[in-house]
């Protein structure tokens, strides 16, 4: 087919196949997807640069914020490599928390994901049962740490909340529900057709692209790639409780609902195992201000694949360094990839499908190019920028200060 | 001339549609959200959200053609309103009726997803081009089995009128049971002409936003979404005259009310098909429509056929 056939298509940065903004430029032939860019960049916060002007526990709380689904998971990471430079020995039982906390965390992110790819396939019904019974799940959370997310549970060297013996039996008595709606879904997803139908042979991502692109989490562990850091680098508790690291050899869509359905059930395994196992004793050590010199990497299984955070410390209350690199960041590739050659009306759930949370993974990345720098502002000169670049528009902030100035509203 | 009026804006033309449609809406949107386990919209909120769509701002696109891009809604809603004169819905006769009125009705529900097509094409939006597209191809895939299916009843009957064809299954109401598969047939294909789920790939909002009607808004938009639910009635009732012509005898004010039922029913197995599925692929719902729908049609008028003889004999 002549080139002119083609015609370009931007999906995003605003649309309902979205729910954060990112943009996907699609090359189409008719109804088939011939070439796929992704441009990030559209919810950048500046959270790294932030980290380095505040304190280290000041920081966790920012950190967290990073996702609002894996916030844990961040927390976390961060939390781990702090601990590693301030050689910090945190109570077996504050680590059994996290743990907990970090297996519900999947489980909470996981159902989400499931509704959504029966939204993104127009199975809106899957979409209202599973976030339904995601509540059940949510509540314990909110019961365990205070709030639905955003736990704000970790602290240095330990947890700041403890589980008492009655909550445990609410855990237990929850997990024992989710597992028997679990298997329900389960069952739809391999027995309803036109989900079947609608997931199978999408999206394909062989094992040896999967290893070359780098896919991590469930997108990798779907085309048969059997990395997990719970399993590889068992961080945690991790190494003291029995569970599966859950593949599938099916390459597309249906491989990772699979994937991510097996891992429900294994997660809830786990937090048996934690709940029934869990020491007596402190849940946190008293931990320094001052973080000695040092830097540590930190890696992390969160639920859509491999976190990983690296801080180097100064010896000041402050890191001098912090880089995230979160999951979808390792999946955003591979989506470009799994596109090509694909339908159009293919390309919401194959995006879906990396679970992507676009907002941790942005960032800006100027280039260089020899020419001429790419120029930094400071801020007065960013502020002064945007006043101008208002005023062009006919909009006068200045002039609008000054009115409220003389009526005493400034 | 007065009664014409009367036919054509109160009854049973454009008003009796617009209410009736707006209460299938209801129950189609009620019914959705107890099977997803939500609570589901007051009684009131299709008429709500009309007036509110209808009271909102029509933009018309600059690069849009104009007239055709705002004549396409008026067309919609006249060409499904016109349809409900020539199907029976009170006894065996229609308000109008002619030999070979079916095919007037079938062609007058072909119109609503033409005027999808060029209005969408017409707006000149990407989305809007690529749902027109797929309409129209979705088009070319039930519009067989649907000819077909509703065609077969009217073959056993020898009639192109829907009146006769009712008057006929009254005097063998046994006769029916030929026409199962096309009843079956013509619900799945009404789901694809009406875009509904699995079907309801011209629209899919989480790939081409809102397709053909992305560029709607305010009031065209309310009349388009009207012309929808009026077709989805209209359809209905096509069906229920063709595969479901019982009660007709009981006299006209409870031939109404089985109609109403009647057509009730379709719609509530239109949105249990919404609850139950997701959407399929273009190619794998042309798939299904040319592999399985035709060859099950053909099937139909096959053995209708065959009975026609037999019974003849």
């Amino acid at each position: 087919m002549p080139k002119s056939r083609r015609v370009q298509v931007t999906i995003g940065p605003q649309h309902p196949a979205l729910k954060e903004p990112e943009s996907f430029l699609l090359t189409l032939e008719g109804e088939i997807i011939r070439d796929a860019g992704v441009r990030l960049g559209y919810n950048h916060r500046g959270i790294e640069k932030a980290a380095e002007g505040r304190s280290y526990v000041q920081d966790l709380y920012l950190i967290e914020r990073v996702c609002g689904i894996c916030s844990h998971s961040h927390s976390t990471c961060f939390i781990q490599a702090v601990e590693e430079i301030a050689a910090l020995e945190v109570p077996k039982r504050a680590q059994y928390i996290r743990t907990l906390i970090a297996e519900l965390e999947r489980v909470h992110s996981h159902l989400l994901w499931l509704g959504v790819a029966g939204h993104e396939v127009g199975f809106d019904t899957l979409l209202m049962y599973t976030w339904r019974d995601r509540e059940v799940v949510m509540d314990l959370l909110a019961a365990l740490t205070g709030n639905r997310v955003n736990y704000g549970l970790n602290t240095l060297g330990g947890v700041r909340r403890d589980i008492s013996t009655e909550q445990k039996d609410e855990i237990l008595k929850a997990v024992d529900a989710l597992e028997e709606r679990t298997r329900y879904y389960i069952g739809v997803a391999t027995e309803e057709i036109t989900l079947i139908d609608r997931l199978s042979g999408v999206g394909k991502l062989s094992r040896e692209d999967a290893i070359r692109l780098g896919a991590v989490g469930p997108t990798g562990r779907a085309s048969g790639v059997k990395r997990d850091a719970r399993k590889d680098d068992p961080y945690g508790v991790y190494a003291e409780v029995e569970f599966n690291v859950v593949t599938s050899d099916r390459c597309d869509v249906y491989g990772r609902t699979l994937v991510r359905a097996g891992e429900l059930m294994e997660s809830y395994k786990i937090i048996r195992q934690l709940v029934r196992a869990m020491p007596e004793g402190p849940i946190t050590v008293k931990a320094p201000r001052k973080i000695p010199a040092g830097e540590a990497l930190s890696r992390y299984e969160a639920p859509r694949g491999e976190d990983v955070h690296y801080v180097r410390a100064n010896g000041t209350e402050k890191p001098e360094r912090v880089k995230i690199r979160a999951p979808t960041l390792a999946n955003v590739q591979v989506v470009s990839h799994m596109l090509k050659d694909g339908y159009l009306a293919d390309m919401p759930i194959v995006v879906a499908a990396i679970d992507p949370c676009f907002s941790c993974t942005d960032r800006m990345i100027a280039v260089a190019d020899g020419r001429a720098s790419p120029g930094t502002l400071t801020w007065e000169q960013a502020r002064m920028h945007g006043i101008e670049w208002h005023r062009e528009r006919g909009l006068d902030f200045a002039d609008l200060n000054r009115r409220f100035a003389g009526r005493g509203i400034h | 001339m007065v009664f014409s009026l009367l036919y054509i804006l109160v009854f049973p033309g454009f008003l009796f549609l617009t209410v009736f449609a707006l209460v299938a809406e209801y129950v189609d949107r009620k019914l959705c959200a107890r099977l997803q386990n939500r609570v589901g919209p007051p009684w009131f909120q299709p008429l709500a959200d009309f007036i509110k769509l209808a009271a909102k701002e029509d933009i018309v696109p600059e690069q849009a053609d104009k007239p055709i891009f705002k004549y396409m809604p008026v067309v919609a809603l006249a060409s499904t309103v016109t349809a409900i004169f020539y199907i029976p819905i009170w006894g065996h006769d229609a308000l109008f009726s002619f030999e070979g009125d079916v095919i007037v009705v079938l062609y007058l529900l072909t119109i609503p997803t033409m005027t999808f097509f060029l209005g969408g094409w017409y707006s000149r939006s990407v989305f809007s081009m690529i749902g027109a597209a797929r309409s129209i191809m979705q088009l070319f895939a039930y519009e067989i089995p649907l000819f077909l299916s509703i065609l077969a009843p009217c073959l056993l009957a020898n009639s192109w009128s829907l009146s006769t064809v009712s008057l006929y299954y009254a005097n063998h109401p046994w006769y029916m049971i030929f026409n199962v598969i096309g009843l079956v047939l013509s619900v799945v294909a009404l789901l694809g002409k009406l875009e509904r789920v699995p079907f309801d790939i011209p629209e899919a909002e989480t790939e081409i936003v809102a397709g053909s009607f992305t560029e709607y808004s305010g009031r065209r938009l309310a009349l388009f979404r009207l012309a929808i639910s009026i077709e989805m009635i209209v359809g209905a009732s096509l069906i229920a005259a063709a595969f479901l012509p019982f009660g007709l005898d009981l006299g006209a004010g409870w031939a109404f009310l089985l109609y109403l039922l009647k057509v009730l029913l379709i719609v509530a197995v239109i949105s249990l098909f919404r609850s139950l599925a997701a959407r399929l692929r273009l190619d794998q719902m042309m798939d299904f429509c040319w592999k399985v729908a035709a060859p099950f049609a053909f099937l139909q008028v096959l053995s209708n056929l065959i009975v026609k003889g037999l019974l003849a004999s």
